[in-house]
């Protein structure tokens, strides 16, 4: 297959996402990382369900199918299962993965079929006029909850890690340096991945994530999680994570401040559950992990299905008709 | 017993800890292998292990055997075999006078009356003096008889079931050996239990031999059904939708993958079909029903036939999702187990009431084909018909049975799976577009990922009628609406003309059926012909679209009485299509459409027809029944309209 380039992964139809929309940045993102990551079209399938994001297969070259809301976990899985030679994408957003779709999302995630679950989370229903979304902090006020919502929001990352995820990790929709080459790592990953992608709904929930999105201010709002490195942050690195060991808590710590130094710093092991459990719930005022946060090795579903036939079958079919005790006419035998 | 019949009907109840299925099952093997032919009624309760004797958790299962046609289990036992004094007083209402009652009398000790709510001791109060009561003292006999195994009491006692079917298969002097055969296989592991399972059969056997009242039990040996086809076995409408789905399989070269949620009575299919993995179907067992059909929907993408199965409930659950199919234009069959009752309603019980939402339950002007099958042979057959119209048309496709048919087993021919046309599908790899349409149908091309000729995307949102991409535009609505209107419409070009299962093709009365009534009409409608009447019997398979000649052919009939488990769903069907006036016969009480209530539908419609000429054709069927009606336990209605003419 000759290298393809991320416009030839582009469709011809027009995109119709707000101007200015998060979306239009992971669409590039994907595109690239589809190029990128060497994909082939004829064999890679995105799947969506209901909301803005799962308009997302109409723009990439690839096969496509738009489902219908919350179900499209399930679909994924119907054609990873029969034709695990496909590499299937599933794109959902918050209320279509945790709301009415989160049964789906959960049993996908404890299953570890080999699907790539991208997660556009803008803390809104952007598609249905911005009602608040099970990812809305509390308190959100929205048309359908203008006293602000009652609900405590769901974690993704927590969520994830609950049902039993073998891969979560966490990017930011404008970081085209980034954002890439996690979904090439998340398509790699042999089992479920997902990957929440803050997403700016610059309509319904305009500069949600400003806090920690912001480029201006990444270095020191975000965290970028490698195996193996430092949990360092901050626009000179100077800053990083430290456990605490009193009540088992991570903290930001300044290195060359109060005797703090780089091996005082947590080393990210992608393969630590109770790390991974401490990283993913981090939010400001502390540095909001991005990047692969978990990551283990686990038999992907799809391996132990029972998915074959056997040169046979025409016989076999033959004998199933004459199970058990067959009456002849001409006498009777087992 | 008087040889004036060529069937009996033997019905066994006790608790479900009795072994009753078992015991059913393998004397339906014996009366087939013997020659005759059956049909069964397994009749139990929801819960799994009911308090023991209590009413309401007793177990039964009824056969009709004989050496004539026998296509329904039998309205009224001739044999009531009740391990305990709740299971007789369940069934009393159903035997007619003069019946035969064999019970356990170990079972009638205070207790367990108390239990079945019984203020006094039917074997002792006179309440059974219209019936022959034999009363034996199985306990102690099993006892005895497996003395010498070395079992502990309670497993002993376990034996019960076998002595009493080793009893039974001697009283119709059927044969032991598949029994025995069965024992062997079943406790090869556990020789003191085999042994001890073998004993119990022996001695129930050997006691109808010996026992003074023996000539009281021994019926007539009947004599072997005149069936035609060379070879027949036995088989339940769960296993015959088992091995129709692989037959497709192997009939289009295509996979299938079941996906299904347990739910009762669908979860036997699931079960039947996890054994037949090699053959070209998995089997995938989802989250909820949602999940089921959804992942079904996600294979049928992929290129294996998608199939998934439910009953009511569940079904309601996947209608979104059919429409998606719909809208996709997928190949999918939808089996649904129908069950009695809205919400839980009778899950154990059997009902025909989910016509309606079969046909008309969707959003949207979404039509699909609907099929329904009528024995438990016949899901065979309909399982590879539902297979072909989806993946000839690209649509999904209802396949109707209920869990009568799902649990019932009968005698069924073995078909020459040769004969048997091959399945072609819209595999079409050359082709460049997905949505290049076949002439006759409209259907689009099946585009597998993978191929890289065919690249495309769909979904649920309105698609461009020839591109798929996304399409608001009005005109293009209209025509994907009445395309997907026509697609469905053509699958009436392929399927055979409506013909009569019986009787003239024009006549005074066509009684019209669908599903598992089939059995019930076909004995109630040979009695009718026999009895000079002009009866005939339409059964329709195919309820959506319905065969094109139907209309035309019900015209030639004064009247079209429509009997049905539901309250009038069909009928509604063919008033709507058919613009037919159609008198209705309904009944809902979770038990199947007795012989006897049509027959007494057909002579309301008829009331000429001399009853001396129709009783002396019952004298030679079920004799017993009609020395004295059995009084219906449900009100079925006949509600007489004007007739078609």
């Amino acid at each position: 297959m000759a290298d393809l380039s991320f416009k030839d992964f582009a469709t011809d139809q027009e995109v119709r996402w707000c101007p200015g929309c998060g979306d239009y940045s992971i669409l590039k993102s994907t595109l690239k990382a589809l190029a990128e990551g060497g994909s082939d079209p004829a064999k890679t399938v995105f799947v969506s369900g209901i909301g803005c994001s799962s308009r997302m297969p109409y723009y990439i070259e690839t096969y496509g199918f738009h489902t219908i809301h919350g179900r499209a976990p399930a679909v994924a899985t119907g054609v990873k299962l029969a034709n695990p030679d496909l590499d299937v994408w599933v794109v959902t957003g918050d209320g279509d993965g945790f709301s009415i779709g989160g049964n789906h999302l959960l049993h996908a995630l404890r299953r570890n079929v080999n699907l790539n679950i991208l997660l556009f989370n803008n803390e809104i229903y952007g598609l249905t006029k911005g009602q608040y979304s099970p990812t809305s902090r509390k308190g959100t006020k929205s048309p359908s909850s203008p006293g602000g919502s009652l609900d405590a929001p769901i974690g993704p990352g927590q969520f994830a890690l609950g049902a039993g995820a073998t891969f979560f990790a966490r990017g930011v929709d404008i970081d085209q340096k980034r954002l890439p080459g996690l979904l090439i790592e998340s398509k790699e990953h042999e089992g479920t991945a997902l990957v929440e992608i803050l997403q700016n709904c610059i309509v319904y929930n305009k500069d949600v994530f400003e806090d920690v999105a912001a480029k201006k201010t990444a270095a020191d709002t975000q965290v970028q999680c490698e195996h193996g490195k430092p949990l360092l942050f901050g626009k000179n690195s100077d800053k990083g994570l430290r456990l605490n060991t009193a009540n088992l808590s991570l903290e930001a710590v300044t290195i060359g401040e109060d005797g703090v130094t780089e091996a005082d710093i947590l080393i990210h092991d992608e393969t630590s559950l109770p790390l991974a459990q401490m990283l993913v719930n981090l939010a400001p005022p502390l540095p909001v992990a991005m990047g692969v946060i978990y990551r283990i090795e686990k038999t992907p579903y799809e391996a132990s299905f029972r998915n074959r036939k056997t040169g046979e079958r025409r016989r076999q079919v033959k004998d199933l008709l004459r199970n058990g005790y067959v009456l002849d006419r001409r006498g009777i035998r087992d | 017993m008087s040889s004036a019949t060529d069937r009996y009907v033997v019905r066994f109840a006790g608790d479900s800890g009795d072994g009753i299925q078992l015991q059913g099952q393998q004397f339906t093997i014996a009366s087939a292998l013997s020659g005759h032919d059956l049909a069964t009624l397994p009749d139990f309760p929801a819960e799994i292990r009911a308090p023991v004797g209590t009413r309401y958790g007793v177990s039964a299962f009824q056969i009709q055997f004989g050496g004539n046609r026998v296509t329904t289990p039998g309205d009224a036992p001739d044999v009531l075999i009740a391990f305990n004094p709740a299971a007789l007083v369940v069934n009393l209402p159903a035997l007619p006078p003069g019946s035969q009652i064999i019970v356990d009398e170990s079972a009638f000790t205070e207790q367990r009356l108390k239990r079945a709510d019984l203020a006094s001791n039917p074997l002792d109060d006179g309440s059974l003096a219209d019936y022959r009561v034999i009363a034996i003292d199985i306990a102690s006999l099993t006892l005895q008889a497996v003395a010498e195994s070395g079992l502990g009491n309670k497993d002993s006692l376990r034996c019960k079931n076998f002595f009493v079917l080793g009893l039974v298969l001697w009283m119709f002097e059927q044969p032991r050996e598949s029994v025995a055969e069965w024992i062997e296989a079943k406790f090869a592991n556990n020789t003191a239990v085999r042994d001890a399972n073998l004993a119990a059969l022996n001695a129930g056997h050997a006691f109808g031999e010996t026992a003074e009242f023996g000539h009281e039990l021994k019926y007539e040996k009947l004599p072997v059904a005149p069936l035609d086809a060379t070879e027949y076995r036995t088989i339940t409408g769960a296993e015959a939708m088992a091995l129709g789905l692989v037959a497709a399989s192997e009939l289009s070269d295509t996979e299938i993958m079941f996906c299904s949620y347990p739910i009762t009575p669908a979860s036997s299919v699931l079960h039947h079909l996890t054994a037949l993995e090699d053959c070209g179907a998995s089997t995938f067992q989802a989250e909820d029903e949602i999940a089921a059909i959804c992942a079904a929907i996600g294979a049928s993408y992929a290129g294996k036939l998608g199939v998934t199965s439910s009953s009511g409930p569940g079904i309601a659950l996947k209608t979104e999702a059919m429409g998606l199919a719909v809208s996709a234009e997928l190949p999918l069959v939808i089996i649904n187990s129908q069950r009695a009752g809205p919400s839980t309603g009778l899950p154990t019980k059997t009902e025909q009431s989910d016509l309606y939402q079969a046909v008309y339950g969707r959003n949207g002007d979404t039509p699909l084909p609907v099929l329904a099958a009528a024995t438990p042979g016949d899901c065979f057959t309909m399982a590879t018909e539902a297979a072909r119209i989806a993946m000839r048309h690209m649509t999904p496709v209802i396949l109707l049975t209920d869990g009568y048919i799902a649990n019932a087993s009968e005698l069924w021919p073995i078909p020459d799976f040769d004969a048997i046309a091959p399945i072609e599908t819209r595999k079409l790899p050359h082709a460049t577009n997905a949505f290049e349409r076949d002439a006759t149908t409209g259907a689009r091309v099946w585009a597998e990922p993978g191929n890289a000729n065919q690249i495309y995307r769909v979904g649920g949102i309105e698609k461009d009628i020839t591109t798929g991409n996304i399409s608001y535009d009005a005109n293009n609505h209209q025509a994907m609406t009445d395309l997907r209107q026509q697609k469905v419409a053509s699958v009436a070009d392929f399927i055979p003309d409506q013909g009569v299962e019986q009787g003239e093709l024009e006549g005074s009365v066509a009684v019209v059926a669908w599903g598992s009534t089939y059995g019930t009409v076909f004995q109630a409608v040979k009695r009718a012909i026999a009895a000079g009447m002009s009866v005939s019997q339409v059964h329709i398979r195919h309820i959506a679209p319905l065969p094109k000649n139907l209309g035309e052919l019900l015209n030639r009939f004064d009247h079209v009485l429509v009997p049905e488990l539901n309250s009038g769903q069909l009928a509604t069907l063919l008033r709507d299509k058919l613009l037919l006036n159609v008198v209705q016969l309904n009944k809902v009480s979770g038990q199947p459409l007795h012989v006897s209530e049509l027959t007494d539908a057909i002579h309301q419609l008829l009331p000429g027809a001399t009853e001396m000429s129709v009783a002396s054709q019952h004298s030679t069927t079920v004799a017993p029944q009609h020395s004295k009606p059995v009084a219906p336990q449900h009100s079925t209605t006949v509600a007489p309209q004007q007739g078609a003419k």
